[in-house]
């Protein structure tokens, strides 16, 4: 095949039919969301590829992964809406009904729950509940995108055993959590108040998160550096790295050629 | 013409292809390079169990059933596992076997029990559940049993039940990468996983087409076909397959009826694996063919009752004529059929000879009052090669007339004349499944989705391959999202738009000059023409930027190898010949023809209208297209039939219909054709029709033509004879008959030759192998074949060796079929449509067809799956043109051009153009023929279905009207 074929075949990663007129997308997605797509695409040698930050921007704009923003992300990626929904509906992070002003994750995995997250899972389902009836997985207490607003879920392990029980307010950890931490975590958001994490970068909102998540960073490069470098490591996680560094004590080498032990015939 | 066809399913095989050799259950083998070992132990006659392994679909390994032992530290899925060197595998251990038990238990726990299993209840050919017998898991009590999943009986005829699925893949995979289709996916993860279609939306509110490819993947009970007119799904060995062809489109797929012979009726229909469709089939084959049995099939011959004199149209739909004022009576009907009750009353039964005889008494005495210039015959390309051979005969013997003709009239009759003219040859020089050889397509003119589904399938997965798809079209049909380049031309410019190609292609200097100089005549001429049309004019007159046009041009030139494949868009215009002159002189002067992957291709509408052209239903050709004019050609003739013919060249379609209305054709045989919906200008095809001495209708339903009858003749379906079908390959398939012609319904071959023996010809056929016999004879083209060598899956003609050879796939490899052998290349100018948009018709009408539906809708509108899917006559509108007329998706609007005017639903589509409106013709009740203008081609006499002048008015919903409004 010749050259030309090549770039015809790479020119039709360009959709047949310009996404940003394509009024079967909608208008929910001005010029800036397309050329934010269009960056985000240029990204990678597979226009494909950039379907996750491409879910990522699209909630940004709703809150949520709509139709329109799955039809969105097909239109400029050349796949199928049953492909795009396919992956939206596999990965958690991506919300199908529309989120919060924040975000609220408990993590309920093993040591958290056994060390009170299932508690405080309950706890906050509870106050943040209406007439009674407790807030369910995934279920909003306000109206969702205004301020105040809280969605919140139960999440599978948020990798920090080391402070258990952990929850997360759009993706920066709260360590050492208990129910009455959290309801007043919980009461601050509703407030409008953004309190600080324990660590990593400040507290904004779950559509800026999620901005953030697709790979676009404030314009204000401090900021941006700020909210990059935060400081994400807690003292419990690096303290037996620290002990083991003072005492001189090193990993034995892994030999190339060790035997697999023997596994039980069932 | 020396290629032949390349068996599909032969892996390619190189001089020096590397092989492995390794070992599998104790005994060694050899296997080419890339041999998975699920294949490897095939060959040695090893059958390893899989679910969602199917030879058909690229393997997956997801469901692990067909796991073997390699000694690696786990066991290896040999579905997609291929063969290393000295590899030693054991197919069936006691590890192994207790693997693929556990697993069958595991999946077993999930599955509906097996008396419900809605494909054990049915087909009862469910793989998990002939699994599970082989490892004796019949109940499993002991492990936990997750949430029902649920079901989704939404599309008419396709069941869905999640909690029978085990997520194997082979639907994804079918509606994927054998149809194209994208639509079904996976939603969710973990134990809550389904499949889904669309956004998990249900099956009949998504973009499925319901071709059914994913029914026939499906290994156990999660897809399966519901009963249509209660004729119940069910195993094989109880029903009886009727091996034969689709009766709609020209792609001609081979398919087989599960026929219920206690029941009458058909159960279901499967794809037959055919060089050309492989087994696939669309939603018209798979689910349309119910029509056959409809109560409204015509069981006696009718005669006019004398009251009903002088004749006129006999329903009100039929009468009414289109003024400003309608009474709100037309489209009352939901179904939009002619009205049995209103139109039987003026007909009465008859006998067979009664009617015969009459026919023939009236045809004699028009015939010797008028001589030959007052009869004319409408055969069909629904119908056989041997009917539409005897058709012609009759006509052309018994009253010396070539006013013979059929619906290719209204397709391609432009393409074929730009054929003959340019290669000597009207059929296709390459076939649809050649596209896999090309680097560069060009798909223009067509709706190859909606109107040829199964060669569209064919086009998507070129693409996937390599090929690169330009598809240029007015339309934004969904061709177009499958293409590399979608060029939105405006309606009516494609010769600007193809001399601003050649143009530039000239200018490039990439044309072919050795080809030019070998095998091209004209070619000079054909420059001098192009030069006056730079990119920068062209795009002045399509609307395509010139840049796009100069890219085309350049892909095009630099391809190593490209065809074209062209549809209605470029035939049916008043500029439809010069439209395919065009394409042939891309061709040639690039050298794209002869060679595998290059040509041109005229997709053909109807299922046999290359048989029916092949035959002779042509006013100026005999059979195999010798020219009626030419005296060598008529002696031949007239040897062979014995009867003296006329040299004249006889009337087309259309230009009988003004024949009619001056009074020279008086007496018509219409042989299931249906001029009155398909013709353009109704309004006149309605006056002619009444003005006609004498029609005799044959035909399987009451038509509007046949209100017009004299006599009414009950013709047998498709479904009720035997004959010869040839498709758009040129291939020449057996349709095998499935039923008997309900109630005192004959055998439309049959009927003819009784007419002709009436008329004093010596008929005797005993059988359509006979008149084929005598066809093949007269017919070059069709030489050496027969009825036994055709065998199950037809052959391709010219072909030369059909005992061992499935036929001649490229043609023109050395010389073309002209008297030089030289393709004649006929420049053309651009011109504008006759009749173009202005302040009082601002928009320009294209109209064309719909997947679900076919032509007039006689068979369709009454097929149960067809017309629950598609049941309203829509007008498709762009969303800016909707917004500044102020009509609303599912609202009505009026459309009125200078010639008639329909009310009908709005469809606010971005498929369409700024300033265009998209008509199907199918439906009566709107008829998109009362808009459409009459004008013709002078060449090819084809009428201009694709373009005219409307005007569009928003119309009050009449149901959501007040109560007291003008409800009917």
């Amino acid at each position: 095949m010749t050259e030309a074929h090549e770039q015809a075949r790479s020119a039709a990663r360009e959709p047949s039919v310009d996404p940003a007129t394509d009024p079967s997308a909608g208008e929910v997605f001005d010029a800036d969301i397309h050329a934010k797509a269009r960056e985000v695409i240029a990204r990678y040698p597979q226009s494909r590829s950039a379907l996750l930050p491409l879910l990522h921007l699209v909630q940004s704009v709703q809150g949520y992964v709509s139709r329109e923003g799955i039809t969105f992300c097909a239109r400029h990626l050349d796949l199928s809406e049953a492909e795009v929904s396919g992956v939206v509906t596999f990965y958690t992070m991506y919300k199908r009904r529309p989120c919060g002003q924040h975000l609220v994750s408990v993590c309920t995995n093993t040591l958290c729950a056994a060390l009170g997250g299932d508690a405080v899972y309950r706890r906050l389902c509870e106050h943040l509940g209406e007439e009674g009836r407790p807030l369910g997985h995934e279920e909003t207490a306000g109206t969702p995108g205004e301020q105040g607003s809280i969605t919140i879920e139960h999440a599978e392990c948020l990798a920090a055993c080391d402070l258990a029980p952990v929850l997360q307010v759009n993706y920066e950890y709260f360590d050492n959590q208990s129910p009455d931490s959290a309801v007043e975590l919980v009461d601050a958001l509703r407030n409008g108040d953004k309190p600080a994490p324990t660590r990593g970068a400040p507290l904004t909102d779950f559509r800026s998160a999620e901005l953030q998540l697709a790979g676009f960073f404030p314009d204000d490069s401090e900021q941006s550096r700020s909210d990059v470098d935060a400081p994400t490591a807690a003292e419990e996680t690096v303290r037996g790295a620290r002990l083991a560094q003072d005492r001189g004590w090193t990993a034995p080498a892994m030999p190339d050629d060790v035997a697999l032990p023997e596994v039980e015939q069932k | 013409m020396t290629l032949t066809h390349r068996a599909p399913a032969e892996p390619e095989q190189t001089p020096e292809q590397r092989t492995v050799t390794l070992t599998i259950d104790g005994r060694s083998i050899t296997v080419p390079e890339g041999t998975t070992v699920w294949q490897a132990a095939r060959e040695l006659g090893i059958d390893i169990p899989a679910l969602c392994h199917d030879e058909r679909y690229e393997p997956v390994g997801v469901c692990r059933m067909c796991v073997v032992d390699t000694g690696g530290r786990a066991f290896a899925a040999s579905c997609v596992r291929p063969c290393e060197p000295d590899m030693e595998v054991t197919t069936s251990t006691p590890e192994v076997e207790q693997s693929r038990r556990v697993l069958t238990e595991l999946l077993v726990v999930d599955q509906p029990e097996r008396e419900h299993d809605p494909k054990q209840t049915t087909t009862a050919d469910n793989e998990l559940i002939a699994v599970a017998d082989d490892y004796d898991v019949i109940g499993v009590d002991d492990l936990f049993s997750g949430p029902a999943k649920g079901t989704d009986h939404s599309n008419p005829v396709i069941a869905v039940d999640h909690d029978a699925c085990i997520l194997c893949d082979r639907c994804v995979r079918a509606c994927d990468d054998v149809q194209g289709n994208d639509v079904i996916g996976r939603t969710g993860k973990g134990y809550g996983s389904r499949i889904a279609f669309d956004l998990n939306d249900p099956m009949g509110a998504s973009s499925c087409v319901t071709c059914g490819e994913c029914v026939s993947a499906c290994p156990t009970g999660a897809l399966t076909n519901k009963p249509i007119n209660n004729i119940p799904i069910q195993p094989k060995e109880q029903l009886d397959a009727v091996d034969t062809v689709c009766p709609y489109c020209g792609v001609g797929c081979a398919l087989t009826y599960y026929v219920d012979r206690e029941r009458g009726g058909i159960s279901y229909a499967e794809g037959r694996d055919q060089p050309g469709n492989q087994s696939r089939l669309c939603v018209k084959g798979r689910y349309g063919w119910d029509y056959a049995a409809s109560p409204q099939r015509l069981t006696t011959p009718l005669i006019r009752v004398d009251a009903a004199y002088p004749k006129g149209p006999l329903s009100a739909d039929v009468k009414e004529d289109s003024g400003e004022d309608g009474d709100g009576k037309r489209g009352r009907k939901p179904g939009g059929l002619v009205p049995y009750e209103e139109v039987m009353p003026h007909f009465r039964e008859a006998t067979w000879d009664e009617a015969l005889d009459l026919v023939a008494r009236r045809l004699g005495e028009i015939y010797a009052e008028s001589g030959s210039d007052g009869i004319a015959g409408f055969g069909s390309a629904k119908c056989s090669n041997e009917e539409g051979y005897l058709f012609q005969k009759l006509i052309r013997t018994a009253f010396r007339s070539n006013n013979v003709d059929h619906c290719t009239r209204l397709c391609h009759a432009s393409s074929v004349a730009a054929l003959f003219e340019g290669v000597g040859s009207g059929s296709v020089s390459t076939t649809y499944g050649d596209i896999a050889n090309a680097d560069v397509a060009i798909i223009t003119g067509s709706n190859a989705t909606a109107n040829h589904p199964v060669a569209s399938s064919f086009f998507k997965q070129a693409r996937r391959d390599g090929t690169t798809i330009i598809y240029i079209d007015p339309r934004a049909g969904t061709v177009a999202d499958h293409a590399d380049i979608f060029c939105q031309l405006k309606p009516g410019t494609d010769v600007a738009l193809y001399n601003g190609i050649m143009h530039e292609i000239i200018r490039l200097d990439l044309v072919d000059h050795d080809f030019v100089a070998d095998r091209t005549a004209n070619y000079e001429q054909l420059a001098k023409t192009v030069e006056a049309y730079p990119p920068e004019l062209a795009a002045q007159i399509t609307g395509v930027d010139a840049e796009t046009i100069r890219r085309i041009a350049r892909i095009w030139g630099e391809a190593g190898a490209g065809v074209i494949y062209w549809g209605m868009g470029i035939s049916q215009h008043t500029t439809g010949t010069d439209n395919a002159r065009c394409l042939i002189a891309m061709c040639s002067i690039t050298g794209n023809v002869g060679r595998p992957g290059t040509g041109l291709h005229p997709l053909r509408g109807q299922n046999n209208v290359q048989g029916a052209s092949d035959a002779g239903l042509i006013p100026m050709f005999y059979p195999n297209y010798q020219s009626a004019s030419d005296s060598a050609a008529r002696q031949r003739f007239e040897r062979a039939w014995g009867v003296q013919l006329n040299p004249n060249n006889g009337l087309t379609v259309t230009e009988v219909m003004a024949s009619v209305l001056d009074g020279g054709v008086r007496g018509m045989y219409m042989l299931g054709e249906n001029p009155f919906l398909s013709d353009p200008n109704i309004n006149k095809v309605r006056k002619a029709l009444a003005k006609l001495d004498f029609l005799v209708v044959q035909d399987i339903f009451l038509t509007e033509t046949a209100e017009f009858a004299d006599v009414i003749l009950p013709a047998s379906s498709y479904l009720e004879k035997d004959g010869t079908y040839t498709n758009t390959d040129r291939r020449v398939q057996r349709g095998r008959t499935v039923f008997d012609p309900p109630g005192q319904a004959r055998v439309d071959w049959q009927i003819v030759q009784d007419i002709a023996q009436r008329l004093g010809l010596g008929w005797d056929y005993r059988s359509p192998r006979e008149v084929f016999e005598e066809m093949v004879e007269l017919m070059p083209d069709y030489a050496n074949l027969t009825y036994d060598n055709l065998g199950s899956t037809g052959k391709l003609y010219p072909n030369p060796d059909p005992e061992h050879e499935d036929g001649t796939v490229v043609l023109f490899d050395d010389r073309f079929n002209t008297s030089d052998g030289l393709a004649h290349l006929v420049p053309a100018e651009w011109l504008p449509g006759k009749e173009l948009p202005d302040e009082e018709y601002p928009y320009v009408l294209n109209t064309g067809r719909l997947l679900e539906h076919w032509h007039t809708g006689s068979m369709t509108r009454r097929s149960y799956a067809l017309d629950s899917i598609a049941p309203r006559a829509e007008a498709y509108v762009h969303p800016g043109d909707a917004a500044e007329l102020g009509l609303t998706d599912g609202g009505r609007a009026r459309v009125v051009s200078r010639r008639g005017e329909i009310e009908l639903h709005v469809k606010v589509s971005h498929r369409e153009a700024r300033g265009n409106v998209f008509i199907p013709f199918h439906f009566r009740e709107a008829a998109a023929n009362l808009l459409t203008i009459d004008e013709i081609d002078p060449t090819g006499k084809i009428p201009e279905f694709k373009f005219c002048a409307v005007r569009i008015v928003p119309v009050a919903d009449r149901e959501s009207a007040p109560a007291g409004g003008s409800t009917a």
